[in-house]
């Protein structure tokens, strides 16, 4: 095929403005654009859109950082809610954003305990259903692999539950941390069109409770507490849709933890 | 303070200007950058190695989304012909044609564009940040040229505003 090496590619023609084309193209494309005009009028075309862009915005690099964007200064931020902790709303949780990570640890005692649970939960839904490449740290493929090492982590045997029945499928799951220095386990699963669903699990000092629901924007949450763990589930679909699937894992959790207490 | 946070620190003017162009307004590409920020230190231990400038522009690049889609009040994609991005801009801010002829493009043509063009990430570099393969960026950033280019030939009466 000796057309191939006198072709020119668009793609050829983008990388070539982009310096990603391989020296021993160069001369090949310089010819064709020598020979093509139209060609030749669009790769002009695109480097005055590059010198515009960088004009337009390139100065934002060499402005003074403010503080607020300061390393340091995001540390303290995160430091000063700590104090405030007591006091912490839901809206705080949310607008905190990771302040209200950090605050978790020492608002133990707080009223609204749920509410750091459930946004840890939730930020932890956000971060990670948009994740492309790496949603998970163990996929759904090493699943046995998963369970026992967040069982181990946990200190409590962790399953995951079986929502075929519902049409979701198991993606994998990520080990994070959890209150106070603690673990917590994040299963994730995906629906046939490709909606993701997060169930959160950590050690709560709390009694038990019944299905909860709450919603964080546009993320809705459903959390309980059995024995001494809390289990959130999140997504972003409607509250029915969500409560069948919060149910279906309480259920399968439910039984598992009455059929260890008769086992025991 | 860790080489990590030294790496992340170094980033912080470069991840100011992506942020710019992608909202196109200063408050709110800080917020995200602020966000950014945050959501690095946070997840430090989440970070496994490779390039940190990398990995910041890939949280960045999801933060931005989720505040399109939450500004949409739509979760769900559009389809590409679609200009599904809110124009942030403000309504007669950004008086040059190049800042409305990217507020046109979808995001991922614009985030694709931005990141070669204005960050100089590689096409391995884009990919990885937006996690697609090097042909789906090769084919957002010809679709984003070609776009600019008709918006800035004129082929855009719905748009064009009386100065």
């Amino acid at each position: 095929m000796v057309d191939r090496e006198l072709v020119v590619t668009e793609d050829e023609l983008h990388a070539y403005v982009d310096g990603e084309l391989p020296p021993d193209r160069r001369e090949a494309v310089e010819t064709w654009l020598a020979a093509h005009a139209d060609d030749n009028l669009r790769v002009a075309a695109w480097r005055t859109q590059i010198e515009a862009l960088r004009a337009r915005y390139g100065d934002a690099a060499n402005e003074p950082v403010p503080a607020r964007l300061a390393l340091d200064r995001i540390t303290t931020r995160r430091r000063k809610w700590i104090g405030v902790a007591a006091a912490a709303t839901i809206a705080a949780f949310v607008i905190g954003g990771a302040a209200g990570w950090f605050a978790r640890g020492a608002s133990a005692a707080a009223p609204n305990e749920f509410d750091a649970f459930t946004s840890d939960a939730v930020d932890a839904h956000r971060l990670y259903v948009v994740e492309v490449r790496h949603p998970v740290e163990v996929p759904a493929a090493e699943a046995s692999h998963l369970v026992q090492w967040l069982s181990k982590r946990l200190n409590y045997q962790v399953r995951a539950p079986d929502l075929e029945s519902i049409g979701l499928k198991l993606v994998g799951g990520r080990l994070l941390p959890g209150p106070a220095g603690s673990a917590a386990a994040f299963l994730m699963y995906e629906s046939a069109t490709g909606e993701r669903f997060t169930i959160y699990c950590t050690r709560a000092n709390a009694p038990n409770t019944a299905l909860r629901f709450n919603t964080f924007g546009q993320i809705g949450a459903f959390y309980w507490v059995d024995g001494d763990f809390v289990f959130v589930v999140s997504g972003e679909s409607d509250r029915g849709t969500l409560q069948k699937i919060a149910e279906t894992s309480y259920e399968q959790l439910e039984t598992r933890s009455t059929n260890r207490a008769r086992g025991s | 303070m860790g080489s990590f946070q030294r790496d992340v620190e170094a980033a912080i003017p470069a991840l100011r200007r992506y942020a710019r162009a992608l909202t196109r307004d200063s408050e709110t590409a800080d917020d995200l950058v602020q966000d950014t920020l945050v959501r690095a230190l946070r997840f430090e231990h989440l970070f496994t190695g490779g390039e940190v400038r990398s990995w910041l522009y890939t949280i960045l690049t999801n933060l931005n989304r989720n505040r399109l889609r939450s500004l949409a009040r739509r979760p769900t994609m559009s389809p590409i012909e679609d200009n599904d991005a809110p124009d942030m801009s403000g309504p007669e801010a950004g008086g040059r044609d190049i800042e409305r002829a990217l507020a046109a493009l979808v995001e991922e043509q614009r985030t694709a564009l931005l990141l070669v063009v204005l960050e100089g990430l590689s096409y391995r570099e884009v990919a990885e940040v937006q996690g697609v393969p090097i042909g789906t960026v090769m084919s957002r950033l010809a679709r984003a040229r070609a776009q600019i280019k008709a918006y800035l030939d004129g082929e855009r009466p719905a748009l064009r505003r009386v100065k």
